[in-house]
């Protein structure tokens, strides 16, 4: 098997691709679930994964995450990338500080998080209690958790899918504007059509292990790209839905 | 446990002050508006205070006879007494030491026993059946075969102590390592944590809730194997002076003895809760409100 992940320094990287992925793939047992996947995402570009459940698009995900191994192909990352899971994953036993500095190897540790808490509009909670926090909250520490450590890479596991409508609208506006700040690249794997619209510069729809359509949104454009089209592309009637 | 479950909800009312102004402001039922949470305290001391004055009544009019059930006051005067000579003090600290001592070895070895297990499926394999098979049996049971092996000295009682307090420990720690979410896990990889960090920040956390209900029944298990290791041969200790009274039929010393284990059973379970509030202040169901 010639399957490769190189995580190389940064410094080699200053102003490479956030990520650039080769003839990906990965399989349990004999079953193929991502076959020949070729994908790079660019620092500051924010590329939304869509996709039937079960097409390989958290596999993808999770691949670059490091948390699975490949069977095939090669993952080039300039550092460990940071990921946004659909639960919030907060440690209850520790505050949010705490939780936001987790794995950060710094002295001004607590600093760093008030800024990043800050940022997320919770910077007077330090040392408060994961359990005191609304759903949108707690994926907002979680959000500040991954840019804490100043990813070049983010992974965004659906982690808007749980959120009531109007806190899932609230956190697009924080997404982009942190996203505006801090130019990692990003990669947001969701069932929310209307999302990736509102958020991608790229629109990749997967279909049985391949990336079967790909669409970049031009932003001012006066159409971007219509909704039917996406639906359609995920196989859904487009006519029934409207 | 039930009982204590019970009284547990009770100390958490009566320290939160948003409830007692709440109890006023809504006034849900009569009774309540008009005791409130210390007028309820108060009436839970109400039976067994009555119970001790019947019986301080029953004794001094001659009903109970001293030989079956001395009046309180009577074991009051004689804890005096005994304080006085010294030898309540002393065998206090020698039952105390034993108890430290066997919670101590037995704590530690069920203790590194449950990390091994809960972090090696090898060691689980190679170790748990034989820990499970041990358990089956009523530790107290042993007695006699440790009596055999130890004797009836000083290593007797702390091993059968230990013994009690091993397996509690044991099971809870494996128990509550196994409960850590692997969500979290995942996410303390994804977080670049090394396997030392995962540890600390995440699974011995993770298993705290689960590690000191086990330390809260060893504390249990350990006072009762107290009791049954210093009824035998002792020469020193609660017990001794519960056997040694029982020869002269001093009902007052043998009374007195009951009253200082369940005084002890009360402050090793209040060690407890306290260790509960402390470490899991974040825990929901323990944790007081900040």
């Amino acid at each position: 098997m010639n399957a490769h992940v190189a995580r190389l320094s940064t410094a080699s990287f200053e102003t490479g691709p956030a990520v650039v992925v080769s003839n990906l793939v990965r399989s349990y047992g004999s079953r193929v679930v991502i076959e020949k996947l070729n994908l790079r995402i660019e620092r500051g570009e924010f590329v939304a994964l869509l996709g039937e459940s079960g097409c390989g698009k958290t596999t993808l995900l999770r691949a670059l995450a490091g948390l699975d191994s490949i069977q095939g192909g090669r993952i080039v990352a300039p550092r460990r990338p940071a990921v946004v899971f659909q639960e919030h994953r907060l440690l209850p036993w520790d505050s949010l500080w705490r939780n936001v500095s987790l794995g950060l190897q710094v002295p001004d540790a607590r600093e760093r998080a008030a800024e990043a808490l800050t940022e997320v509009g919770l910077g007077d909670r330090l040392d408060d209690w994961p359990r005191n926090l609304s759903g949108g909250q707690a994926q907002r520490v979680a959000l500040a958790r991954a840019l804490v450590q100043q990813p070049e890479l983010l992974l965004l596991d659906e982690p808007f899918a749980a959120l009531d409508a109007l806190t899932r609208i609230r956190m697009h506006e924080l997404v982009r504007e942190l996203v505006t700040n801090h130019q990692p690249g990003v990669l947001l794997v969701t069932h929310d059509v209307d999302e990736a619209i509102a958020l991608a510069d790229r629109i990749l729809v997967m279909r049985h292990g391949a990336i079967a359509f790909e669409h970049r949104v031009v932003r001012g454009a006066s159409a971007p790209i219509s909704r039917s089209e996406l639906l359609g592309e995920l196989g859904v009637n487009s006519h029934s839905t409207h | 446990m039930e009982l204590s479950g019970i009284d547990r909800t009770v100390i958490g009312a009566d320290s939160a002050p948003s409830s007692q102004s709440g109890d006023n402001a809504f006034a849900p039922t009569a009774t309540k508006s008009k005791l409130g949470a210390r007028g309820l305290q108060l009436l839970s001391w109400l039976a067994p205070v009555v119970l001790v004055v019947i019986w301080e009544w029953l004794a001094q009019a001659g009903w109970l006879s001293p030989h079956v059930l001395p009046a309180p006051s009577k074991v009051i005067r004689t804890a005096f007494k005994l304080a006085a000579t010294g030898t309540l003090l002393n065998d206090l600290g020698v039952s105390l030491l034993r108890a430290a001592a066997g919670f101590a070895i037995g704590a530690a070895v069920g203790g590194a026993l449950g990390i091994l297990v809960g972090f090696s499926r090898v060691a689980e394999a190679a170790i748990d059946r034989s820990v499970q098979m041990i358990r089956a049996i009523p530790f107290l049971a042993a007695l006699p075969l440790v009596i055999v092996w130890l004797g009836v000295g000083e290593t007797q009682k702390i091993f059968l102590v230990a013994l009690g307090v091993t397996f509690p420990i044991y099971i809870n720690t494996v128990l509550g390592i196994r409960q850590v979410d692997p969500k979290l896990l995942e996410l303390g990889r994804v977080q670049g944590l090394s396997s030392l960090q995962l540890i600390r920040r995440i699974i011995l956390p993770g298993a705290l809730p689960s590690i000191l209900t086990g330390v809260r029944y060893a504390l249990a298990t350990a006072w009762l194997a107290l009791v049954v290791a210093e009824t035998i041969g002792a020469q020193s200790g609660i017990g001794f002076l519960a056997m040694d009274a029982r020869e002269f039929l001093r009902t007052d010393v043998i009374v007195l003895t009951i009253v200082i284990y369940a005084l002890i059973g009360v402050a090793a379970d209040g060690i407890a809760r306290f260790l509960e509030r402390r470490l899991l202040a974040w825990h929901p169901n323990y944790g007081a409100a900040r």
